[in-house]
Parts: structure tokens; C-alpha cells; sequence
């Protein structure tokens, strides 16, 4: 099984027990009476009206939220939108949050709703995630050499960023959130499908071509003759 | 089984939730196909080089947007309460 796993998430604020609302011009994490590692008592204490545990939440997630919006809008401006309009839905919604999933995949269910409204908005007729996906392409076996082991790690960070953002960016829409929602952010194959209002069955094949795609197109960079 | 049948499997079997009988097959598979083997390599590390990334920063224009954003949310809230 590939894991894949939360990013580690920094955080160095004292726990001082203040409940105050930061400055506008200041926006660094707020301190919470709750531990980062309980995220129930988190979204309890911020339904209970603690400012500070909601910021607590926004810090933790502003990242990954901004990478999703990224992924699926390809847009720095759309990703902003997605991202803010998210953490501002997901604030003034809290009360209906039922704590039966996760609060971050609550959270990145608003946020793909929000990225997909944009896309549909930028291309109306190009964004469906019904549409029949058409068998004729081949994408598997047109180039098959090894990688070596950690092929990333020919890349600088900021190189290796650029190519993953081209890659996903050159994938359609359809195959974009699935893979997106399932591998990078590391949201269940039922859950995905219920963010998106498709089939288990649509989510793993879109899955697969995903994959499948991604490794062909990253395979100009990867292959063991590229690194010679 | 036959390289076309490891490729529909193909998800099943990085995500661990292949039956078991089919995964031995499959397995048996790619023990005697060098092709498929580089197949199933490669991707496998095409999700753990996405699934290891890490975001990249948040601008920080953008992120004190948002947070002008949530701070003037939360002065409206705290007037209408």
C-alpha cells in the first residue's frame, strides 16, 4: 500500500491559554487553550465560540488548502478565492459541521465545491465531472524504463515543485480532482467519491488513468537515461 | 493473468485492497514481466513523489489577506451576538 501521509505540521506557539483576535496586520498564529493534536476539541472549542481555535485550525490548514485550490484551479487568484472562501464558509458554518468525518475533509469538501465552481465559471463547457471518459487512449505502455530509486532527488525542491504543478496542470479536470483528493491530500476513495457526487467505481478508474498519466508525463524527467 | 489485467488491478494493488487470491496472481505476474515491473515501480513513485510533496508556501500577501479576511468575519460575528 502507498501511505499517504498528513504533512508533518509545525508549530511552535506557546500554548498560553489567551482567547484574543489578532491584528490585521499581524497575522501570525494565534495561541488556544486546546493541544494541535486533537482536532475534535479544536472545532468544539471554536464552535463554543474561541476565535483563537478556530485560527488554530486556519494555521494548520491554510497550506494545504491553498496546494488543493492550486491543484484543481491552476490559478494563483482562483486559489486565494478557494482558499478563503472555504475557511469563511467552513467558519460561518460551523454550527452544521456534525463531527461524522474529519473537520478537514469537511473543510476540503467546501474548498474542491469552491475550486470547481471557478473552473466551471473560467470554462463552462469544458468542466464536467459526468462526462463519459473515452477508452481509445492508451496511456500505459507507450514508455516503460526504470526510475532508480528516489528519482525526486535529482531535483531541487523548487525544481521538483515546478514539475509536479506542470504535470497535474497538463492532466483534465476530471482526472485532476480525483488524483488531487486522493493522493495528494489523502482523502478516502468512498469520501472522494462523495465530495464529488460520483461513483466509487468512477472515482478508482479516474484514479487509475490519473496515476497512469502522471507517471508517462513525469517519466521524461525521471527515467534512469535522463539522469546520464 | 495478463499485463493488460495488472494494469485494471493496478490501483487496487498500490492501495493495498486487492483480494488476495488475485494479488498472488498478479505477483506471480510481475516476477516474469520486467515491463509491467517498471509499470507498477513507476507508479508507485509517481504517488509517493505527489503524496510526499510538500506545499509549496503560502504567499504571504495571500495569507494576510485571509486573515484580514477572517478577522473582519469575526468582528461582524462578535457585533450580531
Amino acid at each position: 500500500m502507498v501511505p499517504c501521509q498528513m504533512s508533518p505540521v509545525s508549530w511552535s506557539q506557546p500554548l498560553l491559554g489567551a482567547r484574543r483576535i489578532m491584528s490585521a496586520t499581524d497575522p501570525k498564529p494565534l495561541t488556544s487553550t486546546v493541544v494541535r493534536d486533537d482536532e475534535g476539541q479544536l472545532v468544539s472549542a471554536a464552535k463554543a465560540g474561541d476565535i483563537s481555535a478556530f485560527e488554530e485550525l486556519v494555521n494548520r490548514y491554510e497550506r494545504k488548502i491553498f496546494r488543493l485550490g492550486m491543484n484543481i484551479t491552476q490559478n494563483r487568484e482562483d486559489a486565494e478565492d478557494v482558499m478563503q472562501d472555504a475557511f469563511l464558509k467552513s467558519y460561518q458554518n460551523l454550527d452544521r459541521f456534525q463531527g461524522d468525518s474529519r473537520f478537514y475533509t469537511w473543510l476540503v469538501r467546501i474548498a474542491v465545491n469552491e475550486a470547481l465552481m471557478k473552473l466551471r465559471k473560467r470554462r463552462p463547457n469544458q468542466v464536467s465531472l459526468d462526462e463519459p471518459l473515452t477508452q481509445a487512449e492508451d496511456p500505459v505502455f507507450r514508455e516503460i524504463e526504470d526510475w532508480g530509486p528516489s528519482p525526486e532527488q535529482r531535483f531541487a525542491q523548487t525544481e521538483l515543485n515546478e514539475i509536479l504543478t506542470q504535470v497535474i496542470g497538463d492532466l483534465d479536470p476530471i482526472f485532476r480532482v480525483v488524483f488531487t483528493l486522493r493522493d495528494v491530500e489523502g482523502i478516502s476513495t468512498d469520501e472522494t467519491a462523495h465530495i464529488l457526487g460520483i461513483s466509487v467505481a468512477a472515482v478508482k478508474s479516474r484514479l487509475l488513468r490519473a496515476r497512469l498519466k502522471l507517471r508517462q508525463k513525469l517519466n521524461k524527467y525521471f527515467r534512469r537515461s535522463e539522469s546520464q | 493473468m495478463n499485463c493488460k489485467k495488472v494494469i485494471l488491478e493496478l490501483t487496487s494493488y498500490l492501495d493495498g485492497v486487492l483480494d488476495s487470491t488475485v494479488r498472488i496472481d498478479l505477483e506471480q505476474h510481475l516476477a516474469r514481466c520486467s515491463d509491467c515491473r517498471v509499470v507498477v515501480d513507476t507508479t508507485r513513485k509517481t504517488i509517493q513523489i505527489f503524496c510526499n510533496s510538500e506545499p509549496v508556501p503560502l504567499p504571504e500577501d495571500v495569507r494576510k489577506r485571509l486573515h484580514t479576511a477572517l478577522l473582519e468575519r469575526f468582528r461582524r460575528n462578535l457585533k450580531t451576538t
